[in-house]
């Protein structure tokens, strides 16, 4: 009698499709497989574009005729370049004012709002509000707040109060400070709100301990909340600073007619930047412009990295 | 324990001079930081012969502008193109930087770290300094003055994926583990479980990942050249030039650009202040 067992027909392991792959080998290929789409774009989207623009800076192109490579003539002539140093001053004028006067406001409006109870939501609503606006929007009202009289908002309540129109983004020494306020109101929200987390992070019984030592609220601030809000000081400066450098919508929304001016006294390094690169297509020039733009940013992350370097 | 701390309460009920006073000032302060808007709106509302009265509240309220604008210019065009942009840029981001930023924070292989340094490292290059390379990719590939062209430079960023792998790590492996026991493959794992666990942190990146590319101004300028493909703010610059000195039709243009992201603010409030203090503690 012939039974046709299982063990007639297959070996003793009846299920071995195939041969198993390793824990460790599934698991690298789970890893890769989720990489891969995002390790290709990071190569194609961001180092490449990096590299080549470190190349570009380095020729002389038009997009009409082949690039030629000319080595280091674009950082000479950029450096030989009255109007690159005046961008640059421009540029340091708006985050050399900028970043202090936005922090200080920032920090003191934190401050008195973190211990206010009453209506607290709604007083934080009004200093956040303007800083989920688009920027090349409020920029045009800021622009007609500054217009002469009568359109002007400012210059018609100044006339009414009986004093005297002051030119804004006409002169050539108020247009960088009337754009630098509309920067500076943009950013306050968002810096208040980081302030009063940090201001949060605080625990209490630091406060407590002070208050049984009998200490002033002056002394207070200066002694514990100040020295224990460092760091998240230090990331607003750095990236107050950063988004001075990098200013662009209200400059170029408030001076369209003129971008930049008048005279060039409200042209930012990403101005220049936008200009020589897509009115003049001076595209080896600009992409030297990056750079220089790219090793001043690279240094102010470094001194936060450095600042910050004993907490690590 | 100190029996007299001043607790929130108390310190309501007691009626202070100082606190009633630097509660005026911060109410007055807060009143300023949303003038432009009051009169952006007020504007929008009034008749070309009546921009020059200061009040706020205008005279004779009237559509009119808004009527007119939506008419002549491609608002509403604007408007699904910036959403469109805005919507599938942060469905990228939410799956793709949360996708990678649990492999960094969950798996252990090699090369994590070479990855982990390389992703954070272009945190470091400004867009400014890649936008001429995009530019000439975009040329060469066709990307220039189409949608793709607008949203390939942000499908994922670094920041994202950091955030994301910050808040992963506070996953315990155990979940993960129990999952892998029952036999679920790692993407299952990935998607089922630790996504649902992270879900502040998401809804953080969404708000965020919106409203940066609802309100972008720089590439989307360089790589639009047609009216049809401009988004809001590009549109809306144009707009404006065009109009030249009609305050009350720019102050319309700018209020239809606002409105947007001002109705998603008083909806989300909560989320987005908390978003902003996540994001600015962990980022």
């Amino acid at each position: 009698m012939v039974h046709p067992t299982s063990s007639d027909t297959v070996p003793t392991h009846p299920i071995r499709p195939a041969p198993r792959l390793s824990m460790r080998t599934r698991s690298a290929l789970w890893v890769w497989g989720f990489l891969a789409i995002p390790v290709l774009f990071y190569c194609v989207i961001r180092f490449y574009p990096t590299f080549n623009a470190f190349w570009l800076s380095l020729t002389d192109w038009d997009l009409m005729s082949e690039a030629e490579f000319i080595g280091f003539e674009n950082y000479r002539r950029m450096f030989a370049d009255p109007d690159f140093w005046q961008t640059f001053r421009n540029t340091f004028e708006y985050l050399v004012f900028g970043t202090p006067i936005s922090l200080l406001i920032a920090f003191v409006v934190a401050y008195y709002l973190d211990r206010v109870r009453f209506a607290h939501n709604f007083l934080r609503a009004l200093y956040f509000m303007p800083y989920i606006t688009t920027a090349a929007a409020m920029a045009w009202v800021w622009r007609w707040f500054y217009q002469p009289p009568p359109t002007g908002l400012i210059n018609s309540a100044l006339g009414e109060m009986g004093f005297g129109q002051i030119e804004f983004l006409g002169s050539t020494s108020n247009a960088l400070p009337a754009i630098m306020v509309t920067a500076i109101w943009a950013g306050l929200g968002f810096q208040i709100i980081i302030f009063m987390a940090g201001l949060r992070a605080i625990p209490d019984t630091y406060y407590e301990a002070a208050r049984i030592d009998g200490l002033g609220e002056w002394t207070i601030l200066r002694k514990i909340t100040l020295p224990l809000l460092k760091p998240t000081t230090v990331f607003l400066v750095v990236f107050i600073s950063i988004a001075f450098l990098r200013i662009f919508d209200q400059v170029y929304n408030m001076t369209t007619n003129d971008p930049g001016g008048p005279l060039g006294t409200t042209e930012p390094l990403v101005l220049m930047i936008y200009q020589t690169a897509f009115s003049s297509y001076d595209m080896g020039y600009a992409a030297a412009q990056t750079v220089v733009l790219f090793t001043i940013l690279l240094v102010v992350s470094l001194l936060q990295l450095w600042i910050l370097r004993d907490r690590a | 324990m100190t029996s007299v701390t001043e607790t929130p309460g108390l310190a309501m009920s007691r009626i202070n001079p100082g606190a009633i006073i630097r509660w005026t000032i911060l109410f007055i302060g807060g009143v300023l930081m949303v003038t432009p808007l009051l009169y952006m709106f007020s504007t929008s509302l009034k008749t070309p012969g009546q921009i020059y009265d200061l009040r706020l509240i205008p005279a004779e309220p009237t559509l009119a502008n808004y009527i007119e604008v939506l008419r002549e210019g491609d608002f509403m065009r604007w408007f699904i193109n910036s959403s469109i942009v805005a919507v599938v840029v942060t469905l990228s981001n939410l799956f793709f930087d949360s996708l990678v930023g649990y492999t960094l924070a969950k798996f252990k292989f090699r090369g994590r770290r070479f990855v982990f340094i390389a992703i954070l490292s272009t945190l470091m290059i400004p867009t400014e300094m890649l936008v001429i390379p995009w530019y000439l990719m975009s040329a060469q590939f066709g990307w220039l003055d189409t949608y793709w062209g607008i949203m390939f430079p942000g499908m994922t960023t670094a920041f994202g994926t950091f955030l994301m792998k910050q808040f992963f790590e506070t996953v315990p492996d155990d979940f993960l583990e129990a999952a892998r026991i029952d036999g679920m493959n790692e993407f299952t794992i990935w998607w089922k479980i630790a996504m649902p666990l992270v879900t502040p942190a998401l809804s953080a990146l969404a708000i965020f990942t919106f409203l940066g590319n609802w309100t972008a101004f720089f590439w989307p300028l360089i790589v639009t050249t047609s009216k049809e493909l401009y988004t809001l703010p590009i549109g809306l610059t144009s707009f404006a030039v065009e109009q030249a000195i009609r305050w009350e039709m720019i102050m319309t243009g700018a209020a239809l650009a606002t409105i947007p992201t001002l109705v998603i603010f008083l909806v989300l409030q909560r989320f987005i202040v908390r978003g902003v203090m996540l994001a600015g503690l962990k980022g």
